[in-house]
């Protein structure tokens, strides 16, 4: 009797376990997901680079002094979620600074070919990044693969000449380590965590 | 020997089109996989899954991988090196090659079941990625998402009226006998 039901049992068992394991108990389906939570878990060491931005002036992409980063990967010409983005990002911007929370604001630039300290100007004016808690920047063109690589970016050229990107706020805390990722229009959320992480 | 050179050409097929699967998701989850699983079924054509006992493992094996490749990550993870070889093994070798060796033992009922749900979960999967306000895969444009999408309800309406024939109005007389409506599938 058992001889009948156990290959059965185990094959069941075996394909339910593999099917947990590969969604992180069943709580990351998308690779995005993926990311978020392998984030959280383990935290990334961010190396020391240096990006140039709107006034081609060198800015450290890790937190100094006690700070925290929030990074947003766009290019400059994004013609939609980027734009929305960026508004959102100087919401967190205003909220942050009413509540004197030490936080930086980076806009990191994937296509550092085309964007060009006047055109980084250029999109800062339109969202109001003044280049004090927030500005834009980008990275050299050799820093660029494996920035994307460690923030798990994945960048692919659209049908306009333009690019899909996982749009995301990417946190690094003051300890250096890239250890959280949020919507981009999860405001409420990044200004809680700021909050918890600064009271 | 028929069989296998098929089976050969299929996976052959399958690895040709490896940029396109980059490109497209249509290429890739509904042209490429398909493919591989194929080429399983084709190269145990001929064997015979002597045992009953075996055919509920063996179906449930097939199920695993199903589910595991339907994951929107696992689609993802198909497109780096180590996804990659992940997939060309196991959709022909625990996908194809089980589900061919224990469908002609499942009693016809299940048989039903199982299309019924190949047709209500296309149908899922079509409205999701048709609606979905974010990409799925970070791999794919929106707008391939959205042709994958139309593809899945595509294959939905396609399937569903290549199984009801046989049901609504009998085994057609052209077609191989003995099998409950998929002579494709492996019965």
């Amino acid at each position: 009797m058992a001889a009948r039901f156990l290959p059965s049992v185990l094959a069941a068992v075996a394909g339910g376990g593999i099917l947990w394991l590969a969604t992180d108990g069943a709580r990351a389906f998308t690779s995005e997901a993926a990311r978020r939570l392998d984030v959280l878990q383990s935290p990334r060491k961010v190396p020391e680079v240096l990006l140039e931005d709107m006034a081609s002036r060198p800015v450290p992409l890790l937190p100094q002094a006690g700070e925290v980063v929030l990074v947003e990967f766009i290019y400059t010409v994004c013609g939609d979620i980027c734009q929305i983005a960026a508004a959102d990002f100087a919401e967190i911007r205003d909220r942050l600074q009413g509540q004197g929370v030490q936080v930086r604001l980076l806009s990191v630039s994937f296509d550092p070919e085309r964007d060009t300290p006047e055109q980084m100007a250029i999109y800062g004016d339109a969202h109001e990044a003044d280049g004090i808690m927030w500005t834009i920047a980008r990275p050299e063109q050799k820093d660029l693969s494996g920035l994307l690589k460690l923030f798990d970016v994945t960048v692919i050229p659209d049908e306009w000449e333009g690019f899909q990107h996982n749009a995301a706020i990417h946190v690094i805390s003051s300890d250096g380590r890239f250890s959280a990722v949020y919507d981009t229009d999860a405001v409420e959320a990044v200004v809680a965590y700021l909050g918890e992480a600064q009271p | 020997m028929k069989m296998t050179v098929l089976a050969l050409l299929a996976a052959a097929e399958a690895i040709a089109l490896r940029q396109a699967a980059e490109a497209s998701p249509v290429q890739h989850v509904l042209v490429q996989m398909p493919l591989l699983v194929l080429a399983g079924v084709l190269i145990s054509w001929d064997m015979r899954g002597r045992r009953r006992v075996w055919a509920v493992p063996l179906l449930l094996t097939a199920l695993t991988a199903f589910l595991f490749w339907m994951l929107p990550r696992s689609v993802d993870w198909a497109l780096t090196p180590a996804g990659e070889t992940a997939k060309y093994l196991s959709l022909p070798l625990l996908l194809g090659v089980p589900l061919r060796l224990s469908w002609p033992w499942l009693a016809p009922v299940l048989r039903g079941f199982l299309k019924a749900n190949v047709l209500s979960m296309l149908g899922v999967l079509g409205f999701l990625y048709t609606h979905a306000p974010l990409r799925i895969c970070n791999s794919y444009l929106v707008s391939a998402q959205q042709d994958l999408g139309f593809a899945f309800l595509q294959l939905a309406v396609v399937l569903a009226c290549i199984w009801a024939v046989p049901v609504l109005f009998g085994h057609p007389r052209w077609l191989p006998s003995g099998s409950a409506g998929c002579s494709k599938c492996g019965a």
